[in-house]
């Protein structure tokens, strides 16, 4: 196609008039396309808004059971006695040992796990060959998959009995018991995020401190785990997460005794938590029943101790990414 | 990495008192087989040296003679093996598997890839700075102090005036005097390559190997360094590699010439550059190959 010009020169001229598109929108397009975008951005913040509105949910809901149970019984009573006699005449909703039973089984099992599951990672990350790491890795992170009514079973029919027998324990379900199950448990979460976090620690690092002369332990503790803290935090955290919320477990292997240990370091005493307590009694309440209301006030308790855990881990995290140290 | 820690000894300040028992903590008089040099700074020799990243070359057969109180720059193609030549001398290619050597690499007559070489010893004679700069995630004085505290050095006061003096050296004293606790990493890259020299300088080297310095930095703290480095001759050995020619003729008294994981020319920097004997160095210096 060619344009005559006034001088008869012929210009060529892409053939452009019908094919390109006009710069302008017109107003239906342009109406159309603020409603796509408009539609596109509701539908994605409906999406994220269905994870946030289910644990926002989830907390009102809990909260609003529990309420008629702290009327009627009081807070202080439910907090600071050890008294948990539901069946009694009247009942009694003393929590103090089972929010300790679960703490303590807690604390054990990440006394257990988490010196483990750091050396494990170093190991892994610093000592062996890559081959072997990734080799070993994915067995480690198996553990992960072993459903936690299993690891119950095996706590009840071969920790327990061996424990029994050689230990000399009176009862082979006790806080011991529970405890290293839920550190083993803990294990592949703790190790397998430490683990790519030592990992992340740049060659440069490394070089840097080898090349002041540190030998390859110096490296390690005084560079790479320092650089790394921040991930083995929160690999520590999200084990703990995992140790306090585990049920079935517990249920079946801490001994479901309410009381609070005595002394403290005798590992071999029974004691319940308040997953246990919730998961074996809920099937028995009578729906709007004191009863009922009062394990709603447990989970209370149970969602604060793992959100302040929760907190706790991003403050640390922010602290640890942030660019000045004193 | 093996190695012990040599004992500890006093830390006194940079240049002046190098004495050879200080400088030299694990090589006994029996084992120096040759003459150590009358300058504090080391020699380092290479004799027909060879190392092999498994069936890859590293650098074939180099010889060479690196002198005490020169600044030695090593130049050359990417790939050529310069980096690779410089990491030998600290033993830093011990990290990447399936690494070894033949020939001998003489640090002062002490073969380097001895197995009775210690490593940390080495590694303090040794300094090292880096192609990026690499400051630990701590403070500043921290990461100045690290050398040291390995060594043993635990007073307070006397950290103190081995970070003051190290910073000093380094040229950077001035601008982190006043917030030697704040993190490393919030300085600039020029300021952190600087605090990684006062690093290295820190754990006393008397052989200071730098793997292109520069090339992370703007002109301006470039600039920096090259004085820096300028001054630091006196009382170092210092080898550079650099993949800028200009600044090679700028700081060395000698230079190396690299291609192909073998040396092929080696001699005074002017010489080099005004006159070289070898085609290949002329083609590489006027800009018509690499």
């Amino acid at each position: 196609m060619t344009i005559e010009t006034k001088d008869h020169m012929a210009l060529p001229v892409v053939a452009a008039d019908r094919t390109y598109r006009p710069l302008y929108l017109t107003a239906r397009e342009d109406l159309l396309g603020l409603v796509a975008s408009w539609v596109g951005r509701c539908l994605l913040f409906a999406i994220t808004s269905i994870s946030i509105l289910t644990v926002l949910l989830i907390f009102v809901f809990v909260i609003y059971q529990s309420i008629p149970f702290l009327q009627q019984y009081g807070l202080a009573s439910f907090l600071c006695s050890t008294d948990w006699y539901p069946q009694a005449d009247p009942p009694r909703f003393g929590a103090l040992a089972l929010i300790i039973g679960s703490a303590y089984v807690t604390i054990v099992s990440m006394a257990i796990a988490v010196p483990i599951g750091i050396l494990a990672a170093v190991f892994l990350s610093e000592v062996v060959t890559h081959q072997i790491r990734n080799m070993v890795k994915p067995v480690i992170e198996v553990l992960a998959a072993i459903p936690s009514v299993a690891y119950g079973f095996f706590a009840i029919k071969a920790l327990a009995p061996w424990m029994q027998e050689y230990l000399g324990i009176p009862t082979g379900a006790n806080a011991l018991n529970a405890s290293l199950v839920l550190a083993i448990m803990a294990l592949p979460t703790i190790i397998s995020v430490s683990e790519d976090s030592i990992s992340a620690v740049g060659r440069e690092l490394r070089e840097a401190a080898y090349s002041l002369g540190s030998t390859r332990l110096e490296t390690t503790v005084k560079v790479v785990i320092p650089a790394a803290h921040s991930g083995i935090m929160a690999a520590v955290v999200l084990g703990t997460m995992r140790a306090i919320g585990e049920t079935m477990v517990v249920w079946m292997a801490a001994g479901n005794a309410n009381q609070i240990p005595s002394p403290w370091w005798d590992l071999t005493q029974s004691v319940r938590t308040m997953t246990a307590t919730i998961a074996g009694e809920m099937g028995e309440t009578a729906k709007g029943s004191t009863h009922y209301s009062a394990l709603f006030a447990v989970s209370v308790v149970l969602l604060l101790m793992t959100s302040v855990l929760n907190v706790i881990s991003n403050i640390l995290l922010g602290r640890s990414l942030r660019p000045s140290y004193t | 990495m093996q190695g012990h820690r040599p004992q500890t000894m006093g830390w006194t300040p940079i240049p002046e008192a190098m004495t050879m028992e200080i400088s030299r903590p694990s090589v006994t008089a029996s084992q120096i087989t040759a003459l150590p040099s009358p300058c504090p700074c080391g020699v380092i020799k290479a004799e027909a040296f060879s190392l092999y990243y498994g069936q890859k070359v590293g650098v074939r057969n180099v010889s060479m003679e690196i002198y005490p109180c020169t600044v030695t720059a090593i130049i050359g193609p990417s790939g050529c093996g310069k980096s690779t030549f410089l990491r030998s001398i600290n033993r830093m290619n011990d990290l990447i598997p399936g690494v070894r050597t033949e020939g001998r690499l003489l640090l002062d007559g002490h073969d380097i890839y001895d197995k009775r070489t210690n490593l940390v010893s080495l590694r303090q004679q040794v300094g090292m700075v880096f192609q990026r700069p690499n400051p630990f995630p701590k403070s500043i004085f921290d990461n100045v102090a690290y050398g040291p505290r390995l060594q043993g050095i635990r007073n307070r006061m006397q950290l103190q005036q081995i970070v003051e003096q190290s910073l000093r050296a380094a040229a950077l004293w001035n601008e982190v005097k006043d917030g030697l606790n704040k993190s490393a990493l919030a300085l600039s890259g020029g300021q952190q390559q600087r605090l990684c020299i006062a690093r290295a300088l820190a754990t006393r080297p008397r052989i200071l190997l730098m793997d292109e310095p520069c090339s992370a930095l703007d002109p301006i703290a470039t600039g920096r360094i090259e004085d820096l480095i300028e001054q630091l001759k006196a009382s170092y050995t210092i080898v550079i590699v650099t993949h800028n020619m200009q600044q090679a003729a700028r700081i060395s008294q000698w230079t190396a010439f690299f291609c192909l994981g073998e040396l092929i020319e080696y001699d005074r920097t002017e010489r080099i550059f005004s006159n070289p004997t070898n085609k290949q160095t002329e083609d590489y210096i006027s800009g018509r190959f690499g």
